[in-house]
């Protein structure tokens, strides 16, 4: 008798033990890597400070995981996110939420690709980030997709024929989107009567906004980042040249952008996924929280990393990561994982394929008094 | 032995004993899994910055001229490398990656040699900072030159394109504009790393030790004097700059087929300054401070990843404290005061073993 009672007693201690350990939450180790410090540093801290949004959102909550988030930065250099990821490594991250930017990604990528290290990429869209890697997955769209999305915007909603395209030739973002636009833009009956380029240094804008207007450009289409398409705005305004301005979603943070007057993007459409203004509940919350952080409202690069982190969760979850396992292990798990999820974050319900490749539909919106609007 | 003579010896001799040494000790640890990650991955590139400050000593310590477009030439190498090492993977299916690297390694060298003689022809016949200039335009025309430049292989054939990307259908880009050389697979090793630096230190220690060394340094002391004495200066000149920009491409070749990808805005005016940094750090004409510096400026700022955003601030201020205290006379005497001891004792053996 005593001995039953003893054995139940070690039966129950042992379930207690099982069920306290259900109860505690897995902690899995993400590393986020992106450019914190040099030219690039805007769209490294923001997807740090999404990441780090959804992470402390995760860690309050009661779910079956925690996040623990490791920060390395790459600088935007290919030989430093080198660096940065074996840094990551050697403490102990498990699998990788970044890298930010495209060219330090392709490069990381490829050597966790020999490695057998998982990467989860907000912002990086070059198709060079997942092409030939099964271990790369991206949350935002590919250049291409854009070009391609964009051209078939205009051409279905007959904004125009006429076509210009300003575009930044020494950027990899810029010259992916332009060249399918370009080549999607002649499939769709569109005209492009002017096509120039600047770089990098390029503070003046007066040559290409001339050229596309001596050339009756009824669009010009900008595809680049929103600091140069502010003094692109600016200068058409000056030459009084009112064409429709026509972004992507590098344009998404141009109304937040110090000292620029946002008279200037009246009527400006852009393709996005993310839109600050939303009154989605999710978007607002996270906005919210993201100002009351950081003191600023968050670009469309926090709210891919703030996914990211959510997706991450979902797929440990589904693949059943633990907290002791190699990253060779979780890379295999998770690239199985990946494929199965359905994932609606702030930037629209997401799944994936075995590419790497983000499935989710673009919204244009149009910048009316100061605000996006939808179009549909 | 003249006491001059033994001196150099002694520090030909430290020179290669230090790495040697350090190549043993990596890789000892590399072999027994002591090591961390963050410097295995560090290593080849910390080999192409020693090879890059090596060469730019050759031509600023050396030769006395100031070249502020190094980058460009390491720039020329990575991309021939890449190019070369893709055709020869592609085209003639040499599956042999020490081959290939070996291969690409010359090609990069061979490049940038030709490219430095014929920057140097027209440059090194003039007095004054006009290499300083023209290298500096050099390195920016190049990386703007690559920016727009393109490269495929197609069954055997290279396709070359310039400004736009006119491919015929299912070429595979090897250089991509903007994208730079691209689907690199990573073939460097740190023992070929190892034996390029062993290669750049023989040939620039027995170039300075030479006949054509000891007229090159005559040029850079008094141009005036050694003209007269019928040293021909621009061929001197021109010596030391091709040399280093050979070395600087083979450096590049290594540099760039230890990642996946290149791109043309690794090779700014910055970088060229950056190994700027190395040299003088070092000690102008110090090849083994140029080792030393080079090496210990590239881990640095990866040591101090543990300050976050700050290590930058601390790079900059273990900079300044490193020019300082090598320029200050009291520290320097106290160091030289420190080290007497120990040079009397190998003095006093030396000269023993001598008379003996």
């Amino acid at each position: 008798m005593k001995k039953l009672f003893a054995m139940m007693l070690v039966v129950c201690m042992l379930l207690a033990g099982v069920s306290a350990l259900a109860d505690e939450p897995i902690t899995i180790r993400v590393a986020h890597i992106g450019p914190t410090t040099g030219a690039a540093a805007l769209y490294g801290l923001a997807t740090l400070h999404g990441a780090e949004i959804a992470a402390a959102e995760i860690n309050a909550g009661d779910g079956p995981y925690h996040i623990e988030l490791i920060n390395q930065d790459d600088e935007h250099n290919v030989e430093k996110v080198i660096n940065a990821y074996n840094a990551a490594l050697d403490a102990g991250a498990q699998m990788i939420l970044g890298t930010t930017t495209s060219k330090p990604c392709e490069a990381a990528g490829a050597q966790g690709y020999i490695d057998r290290v998982f990467f989860l990429t907000p912002s990086a869209s070059s198709t060079a980030v997942i092409e030939d890697k099964d271990n790369v997955f991206q949350i935002c769209f590919t250049d291409p997709n854009q070009g391609l999305a964009s051209a078939q915007y205009i051409a279905e909603h007959n904004l125009g024929t006429k076509v210009a395209v300003i575009y930044n030739n020494a950027d990899v973002y810029s010259t992916g989107i332009r060249d399918t636009f370009v080549a999607e833009a002649a499939q769709r009956g569109l005209e492009i009567v002017s096509e120039t380029t600047f770089t990098d240094e390029t503070t003046d804008f007066t040559v290409q906004v001339a050229d596309a207007q001596n050339n009756g450009a009824e669009i010009v289409f900008l595809p680049m980042y929103y600091t140069p398409a502010s003094l692109i705005l600016k200068t058409a305004a000056d030459k009084d040249y009112q064409p429709i301005f026509f972004g992507v979603d590098g344009m998404d943070g141009i109304l937040g952008l110090e000292g620029f007057d946002t008279s200037l993007a009246e009527g400006v459409m852009l393709l996005t996924p993310f839109v600050a203004t939303s009154t989605d509940e999710h978007v607002v919350s996270f906005v919210n929280q993201y100002q009351a952080a950081y003191g600023e409202i968050p670009i469309q690069f926090a709210a891919d990393a703030y996914d990211g982190i959510y997706i991450l969760a979902a797929a440990a979850e589904k693949a059943g990561i633990t907290a002791e396992m190699e990253p060779e292990e979780v890379c295999d798990l998770m690239i199985a994982a990946m494929q199965e999820i359905t994932v609606d974050g702030i930037t629209g319900s997401m799944t994936w394929d075995a590419s790497g490749a983000v499935t989710k539909s673009p919204m244009a919106a149009t910048i009316v008094n100061g605000e996006y609007v939808f179009e549909d | 032995m003249t006491k001059a003579k033994r001196n150099r010896l002694i520090y030909n001799i430290v020179t290669y004993a230090l790495v040697i040494a350090a190549f043993i000790l990596l890789q000892s640890m590399i072999a027994n899994k002591s090591i961390s990650r963050s410097l295995k991955g560090q290593l080849v590139p910390i080999c192409s910055w020693i090879v890059m400050a090596v060469s730019l000593n050759l031509v600023i310590g050396i030769s006395g001229e100031l070249s502020l477009g190094h980058a460009g030439f390491m720039s020329i190498g990575a991309y021939t490398g890449a190019v070369v090492s893709g055709w020869l993977l592609n085209s003639f299916a040499v599956e042999s990656t020490l081959l290939r690297l070996v291969l690409a390694i010359l090609a990069g060298g061979i490049m940038a040699g030709v490219m430095g003689a014929l920057i140097g022809i027209p440059v090194l016949r003039l007095r004054g900072d006009y290499l300083a200039i023209v290298t500096l335009a050099f390195g920016e025309i190049i990386r703007s030159l690559v920016n727009v430049l393109y490269i495929g292989v197609q069954d055997g054939h290279l396709c070359f394109s310039f400004l736009n990307r006119n491919m015929p259908e299912g070429v595979t880009m090897l250089v991509d504009g903007a994208k730079g050389a691209v689907k690199i697979k990573p073939i460097s090793t740190f023992a070929v790393g190892f034996v390029l630096i062993l290669i750049t230190l023989t040939v620039v220690l027995n170039l300075v030790n030479s006949r054509a060394g000891r007229a090159i340094k005559a040029t850079r002391d008094n141009r005036i004097a050694a003209e007269s004495m019928g040293v021909p200066v621009t061929k001197y000149k021109m010596m030391a700059f091709v040399t280093a920009a050979a070395l600087a491409g083979m450096a590049g070749a290594l540099y760039g087929l230890n990642s996946s990808t290149v791109v043309p805005t690794q090779f700014t005016f910055n970088q060229s300054i950056n190994v700027l940094v190395f040299v003088v750090l070092g000690g102008l004409g110090n090849v083994l401070g140029s080792v030393i510096s080079a090496t210990l400026l590239t881990v640095l700022p990866e040591v101090l990843r543990a300050f976050s955003d700050y290590r930058m601030l601390v790079y900059a201020v273990v900079l300044i404290l490193v020019m300082i205290f090598t320029n200050n006379p009291l520290i320097r005497s106290f160091a030289d005061r420190l080290i007497a001891p120990l040079k009397q004792l190998l003095r006093g053996k030396k000269q023993g073993g001598d008379e003996a």
